[in-house]
């Protein structure tokens, strides 16, 4: 069961990616992408990495691919110019490819990651400990530096995203709403007491 | 473990039978007479002037690269919340520290007025 | 294996369908209720009342044509809404509804919620994009920026919640909060601003009024769904109604106490002890429902830039400070909440 399971997520997940590649109009091939970070999160979740599955659901699928469609649908690009070049450039990237599948194979080949190696997980019970609390208990005592290290990461990555794409202060005019917030009536409209003038 | 997900598996099954079964109904049922006004899409009474993907003010892509880098703060907030009364004030300050340099970038962002919109 | 897949089918229809038809009665409850706020009788032509109301309006819905643009993206454009109703519908598999009356009872339940709500927002940008329409690629620009702020202050305040009870699963939060204290042993009592900042971040979310820019009618006309009609923009409606009561159950569970009677641990518990668990827990959500349309009564609609000035500047800083001290409340035993050291 839990093999045709897996072999189902798998043929989705190349399926998917293969169409990444393939599609032309740069928005199917993000959604296809999409597609391929749920069915991995579907196996992950089989090797009873739950904490990791539902993640990645939500950092790459909910946040870092809004980025991507955000980009590609607002850029407006154009499918000819992309798709223009390609046979000159298909024997270098054809011979990078392939440098990176060799490099592939020999560090994560079955030696080191094979079942003798990493024997499939044992099920865990319905009422066993939550891998999320296992993860906490490690990640903020044994592995506080590497953690903060993380935050240092953010930060240069907050930093760098401000640098790249603010720019100087526009000219156009605009009220704060902070001061908009504490306005009252006393100071936009006065009160006079008048006697009444009559009309001679 | 995996015995609880069954359900959810299903369950998002059902939620996109329920987002296929009305359309098929309404494309089943509905009269379909299409023609050159009704199909075109919707203006101000004019004929549209140019392409509708436009580019856009870079400012949005900025919110979604610091969505970003906040959502990876939460991941990070989230095992930590769980943990957290058995860690005591060990985990607390490891926290706090994590807190404290993310605030000076959020602190940082605030004054560079990457947060004004007007 | 057959046998159970079928009970977990029968679970879900027995989840799904009473929800399909709350949602039909909410949108006359909204209907009814904004009526009388503007001294009106809102719907009362079909049925006793307008109680058939909402079968008729989806009778008309059925019979009305689905038009794709000619300059849309046919696929998208029939994807789109099915993207935005599989996630509303699937975050319901971990809701609690009493004591083990739970569809997917799984550890990581809260976490499960926040990915599943983080994906709404991919129904409305594509619709917006495959649309190819000015209002509806407008709209979606400016709903998406403005869920994905809200979102921030919505996890941070989900993260509260999870440090409080130490645990992501819902029916431990609910149990959690049984502190004997009745209502005052619930979380919105030291959770108070991150309550608060949920609630709203959630009307936010659903692109409810106030927060409604997204398809502000007098702006950009309808926003991200212009284009759609018949069929395809009722599963939209769905998806956002089925959301709002998603809200509201949430906000429920984690704040006001889920199933748990507000008279419990008081004198009063034993007067009220043969009321069903459902029943406290449907009577808060209703609460929260009600006050979802009173909102839409009573507020004009919030500008862009106060919107997102709210979810960034306001919000974001308030739950962060919360957060620390609520750790100290934590770590200090503060009771009757956190009165145990159980973690």
């Amino acid at each position: 069961m839990v093999q045709f399971i897996f072999y189902l997520f798998a043929t989705v997940l190349i399926f998917a990616a293969v169409r990444v590649i393939t599609v032309k109009n740069p928005v199917h091939a993000a959604l296809h992408l999409v597609l391929a970070f749920f069915s991995m999160a579907a196996i992950w979740l089989l090797l009873e990495a739950e904490f990791l599955a539902i993640a990645l659901v939500l950092v790459y699928v909910g946040a870092v691919m809004v980025l991507f469609l955000f980009v590609v649908m607002m850029l407006d690009i154009n499918v000819a110019t992309v798709s223009e070049g390609f046979t000159r450039y298909l024997s270098s990237g054809f011979l990078v490819g392939l440098l990176i599948l060799l490099e592939m194979v020999a560090v994560v080949g079955s030696h080191h990651f094979g079942l003798k190696a990493m024997p499939a997980p044992t099920p865990m019970a319905a009422d066993a400990v939550v891998n999320t609390v296992l993860l906490g208990n490690v990640l903020y005592t044994e592995y506080v530096y590497p953690f903060e290290l993380a935050a240092i990461i953010l930060l240069v990555a907050m930093v760098a995203a401000i640098a790249l794409v603010m720019r100087p202060k526009r000219w156009s005019k605009y009220v704060k709403p902070e001061d908009q917030v504490v306005v009252k009536a006393q100071d936009r409209l006065t009160m006079v007491k008048m006697t009444a003038e009559k009309e001679s | 473990m995996l015995e609880n997900y069954l359900p959810i598996f299903f369950f998002i099954l059902v939620g996109i039978a329920t987002g296929v079964g009305p359309v098929l109904i309404g494309f089943i049922l509905s009269p379909h007479r299409p023609d050159k006004e009704k199909n075109s899409q919707y203006e101000c009474g004019f004929e549209a002037f140019d392409d509708s993907h436009m580019k856009f003010d870079v400012r949005f892509y900025l919110v979604a690269i610091l969505f970003i880098i906040f959502d990876l703060e939460i991941a990070f907030l989230f095992p930590w919340g769980v943990v957290f009364k058995s860690l005591g004030w060990f985990g607390f300050w490891s926290m706090m520290i994590f807190l404290t340099i993310l605030v000076i970038g959020f602190a940082y962002e605030w004054k560079k007025g990457a947060l004004e919109w007007e | 294996m057959f046998l159970e897949s079928v009970l977990i089918f029968a679970k879900i229809i027995a989840v799904v369908a009473p929800l399909m038809i709350a949602v039909a009665y909410y949108t006359y409850a909204e209907r009814k209720l904004i009526g009388y706020v503007q001294i009106r009788i809102g719907p009362n032509r079909v049925g006793p009342r307008g109680w058939l109301q909402p079968i008729a309006d989806a009778l008309k819905l059925m019979f009305k044509e689905i038009i794709l643009p000619t300059k849309a993206n046919r696929y998208l454009f029939i994807i789109a809404p099915m993207l935005s109703i599989a996630p509303a519908l699937a975050a319901w598999a971990v809701i609690p509804f009493a004591d083990g009356w739970v569809v997917a009872d799984i550890n990581a339940g809260l976490l499960y919620l926040l990915a599943m709500t983080s994906l709404g927002v991919y129904g409305v940008i594509i619709a917006g994009w495959a649309s190819n329409s000015k209002y509806a690629l407008l709209g979606a620009l400016r709903s998406a920026a403005q869920i994905v702020a809200y979102e921030i202050a919505m996890g941070f305040a989900l993260v509260g919640v999870l440090m409080a009870a130490g645990s992501l699963n819902l029916s431990a939060i609910v149990h959690a909060q049984a502190t004997g204290y009745g209502f005052l042993g619930w979380y919105w009592v030291p959770l108070f601003p991150l309550f608060l900042i949920y609630f709203i971040s959630g009307v936010a979310e659903t692109n409810r009024a106030p927060f409604d820019v997204a398809e502000g009618e007098s702006e950009i006309v309808a926003g991200f769904h212009v284009e759609y009609s018949g069929m395809l923009f009722a599963v939209f409606f769905l998806a956002e109604y089925a959301n709002m009561i998603l809200i509201a159950a949430l906000t429920t569970l984690m704040f006001m106490g889920g199933w748990l009677s507000p008279f419990q641990g008081t004198g009063l518990e034993a007067y009220f002890a043969w009321m069903p668990q459902i029943f406290w827990f449907f009577a808060k959500m209703t609460l929260f429902l009600l006050l979802f349309l009173w909102f839409r009564a009573t507020f004009p609609r919030y500008r862009y830039d106060q919107i997102m000035r709210l979810g960034w500047k306001v919000f974001i800083p308030l739950t962060i400070v919360w957060l620390v001290v609520l750790g100290v409340m934590i770590l200090t035993h503060l009771s009757p909440w956190f009165a145990s050291t159980a973690g």
